[in-house]
């Protein structure tokens, strides 16, 4: 099998901003729900969804929706190199960026180092209100406290995919065998799942990658035909508002 | 302190860090700030061991007993504070068992705690020269035994020292994503690596001379020779001095070429109240530049609180390197729609400091009352008695 490089296509024109990928996110993970009345940067949302503006007042503003998730960095990987206990890993075989939570320190330290607050620490014990434990899903264990989390592009559905994919006797992935539940979720399909080393399937390459100049070289491109949008992302740090 | 240390610090570790006020966004507070300063202060212990031991600066056994009592608490001190930091804390040996070379941290916690230990092997013969222990034979043989073993111990220190404070500022200086920390350099390590040894050093023996200074005050008496103290200052002045124009050349180079290169404008930075420029001011010329030639001119030098000040001012502007190394790196937006962020520490987190203060004030003092930390005390203390000189004496050191 070919070393894949699983990467996404983000069209910012299509994003309506409902939050579908993060609640099937949050389901597909057993990512746990803060506790009431917490402060919003405490919480985990491994995607979410961030409306620009384009500053203008009246009829004249304009609104974007940019669903910002772990980048999958390929190059000078972050989080990687920072680690010290080799909790996070660059796999060669899809260049996902993989977070093991039984192996984190939680120090933090990789929390510091993503410039794209992806990473999420287990602040709380992970707790669902009585009954929705019954939603749960087995394929993914979830995080204990105190440890570090993140996308990994939905790896329990890589397995899954492996595994069925082995039991028709296949060595390798079709590329409709395998796709994280964001993108199933997403119903205008406005974003896009595949390997970027799969010349005929591969998602389009966008029109930018989020901080593409620090050559981390993020697997995530967002596609856009407004101007002001790609502007907004080309700006240096804080210049813009955003609506997390 | 100590109490309300151990209560705070007991919450943080049986409800979790969420008695902090860190997030997701500012995944390091207070902790990691003082931590960094502290092991920074700590840093006379290696170095005057480094004078003493292998440059034979031989007027330095006036204090290396303190020194290497100082550097003890500091450094267990920043371990205590560390280990209640982490989420997991009872997986602290995975970082030996997995270790992963190519992190700053991995070097540094090997480093400290090899450290950590040399400290203890040095504490050993000072507890053991203890009066009442030296009545014990086995003690003093093993003592004497022991008392061979400090070059090598002085060698080690220095060398595991020079790494971890380096490995400090290089925690900082590879973080590619901030562009406002990072920095280029030689190899593996960033200019910040080879800044955080020198400002270590520079700091080291002015906090010795502070505290020497401050337990003099306390104890009302004279601990060293009038001589010690000044030379504590034109060591550390030397080192600032060299800091201070390390740090200029790194600052110049990372506004000209490492920031722009990664697509910020460095002005960019100082836009955010309340870090303009003046904290770079503060930072290289108030709190560097100043106390240095301040230790570097004789006649101030040997004036008791000229000395004192320009101690005192050099470990302050340690600290807030330090500072804005840490705290103002994650407050800073790197994404165009992030914004500026403040956070305050809860008082769990500063309960937990206290706690670690409390513990070194009280290590430092029984050491102080029942160990030999000046041997030259008690040969002040002889030829006359004491009230008499105390009053001419005390403005001269």
């Amino acid at each position: 099998m070919s070393a894949r490089s699983y990467g996404m296509s983000i069209d910012i024109d299509k994003c309506t901003g409902c939050g579908a990928c993060m609640v099937a996110c949050a389901v597909e993970n057993n990512v746990p729900p803060a506790p009431e009345g917490v402060n919003e940067r405490k919480g985990i949302t491994w995607i979410r969804v961030f409306r620009l503006d384009n500053g203008a007042e009246g009829v004249d503003r304009k609104w974007a929706f940019l669903p910002m998730l772990c980048q999958q960095c390929g190059e000078n990987t972050p989080c990687v190199s920072v680690c010290p206990q080799q909790a996070v890993q660059l796999d060669p075989a899809t260049g996902i960026v993989g977070q093991m939570p039984e192996r984190c320190l939680g120090c933090r330290y990789c929390m510091a180092a993503c410039p794209y607050h992806a990473r999420y620490f287990n602040w709380w014990d992970p707790s669902w209100p009585a009954g929705m434990e019954k939603t749960l899903n087995p394929a993914v264990a979830p995080r204990m406290r105190g440890v570090v989390e993140k996308c990994n592009f939905c790896h329990g559905r890589w397995h899954a995919a492996k595994a069925r994919a082995a039991a028709q006797g296949r060595r390798d992935l079709d590329p409709a065998d395998y796709v994280p539940a964001c993108v199933e979720a997403c119903p205008t399909s406005a974003i896009r799942f595949g390997d970027l080393n799969d010349l005929e399937n591969a998602p389009e390459r966008g029109s930018f990658r989020l901080l593409e100049k620090l050559g981390t070289g993020p697997k995530i491109y967002y596609q856009t035909q407004r101007d002001w949008v790609r502007e907004i992302a080309a700006a240096p740090g804080g210049t813009e508002r955003a609506h997390g | 302190m100590l109490m309300f240390g151990l209560y705070s610090a007991g919450l943080c570790l049986v409800k979790g860090l969420n008695q902090t006020n860190m997030d997701n966004r500012f995944a390091f507070g207070l902790w990691i700030f003082l931590d960094l300063t502290v092991i920074a202060l700590g840093a006379g212990a290696f170095f005057t061991g480094f004078l003493l031991y292998i440059l034979k600066v031989k007027e330095l056994g006036a204090v290396i007993n303190s020194a290497v009592v100082i550097g003890l608490v500091c450094y267990s001190g920043a371990v205590a504070a560390l280990l209640v930091d982490v989420g997991q804390p009872l997986r602290f040996w995975f970082t030996f068992w997995y270790p992963n070379v190519h992190s700053m941290l991995t070097e540094v916690t090997f480093c400290i705690t090899c450290y950590l230990t040399v400290l203890l092997i040095e504490y050993v013969p000072i507890v053991l020269r203890n009066r009442r222990l030296r009545q014990v034979p086995s003690f003093l043989i093993f003592e004497f035994e022991l008392h061979k073993l400090v070059y090598v111990l002085a060698g080690v220190g220095t060398f595991l020292s020079f790494f971890h404070q380096g490995s400090l500022g290089g925690l900082f200086g590879v973080l590619r994503g901030h562009p406002f920390a990072f920095r280029e350099g030689l190899a593996v390590w960033p200019s910040t690596f080879f800044l955080f040894v020198l400002s270590a050093a520079a700091a080291g023996p002015s906090f010795i001379l502070l505290t020497t200074w401050l337990v003099s005050k306390i104890s009302n008496r004279q601990l060293v020779r009038p001589e010690v103290l000044p030379l504590l200052g034109r060591i550390s002045g030397m080192l600032m001095i060299a800091y201070v124009l390390a740090k200029t050349v790194d600052t110049l180079i990372w506004i000209n070429h490492t920031s722009p290169g990664a697509g910020v404008p460095a002005w960019q930075y100082y836009s955010w109240k309340p870090f303009g420029t003046w904290i770079l001011f503060a930072e290289i010329v108030a709190f560097g530049l100043i106390p240095a030639l301040v230790l570097l001119t004789p006649r101030l030098r040997l004036r008791s609180n000229w000395l004192v000040s320009a101690a005192a001012l050099t470990c302050i502007g340690i600290a807030l390197n330090r500072f804005v190394m840490t705290l103002q790196t994650l407050a800073l937006p790197t994404l165009s729609f992030d914004p500026f962020l403040s956070y305050f520490p809860s008082w769990q987190e500063t309960g937990t400091f206290l706690g670690v203060v409390g513990f070194g004030v009280l290590v430092y003092s029984f050491s102080f009352r029942y160990l030999n930390l000046f041997p030259q005390e008690r040969d002040l203390e002889q030829p006359e008695a004491a009230p008499v000189r105390e009053p001419a004496l005390a403005g001269r050191y």
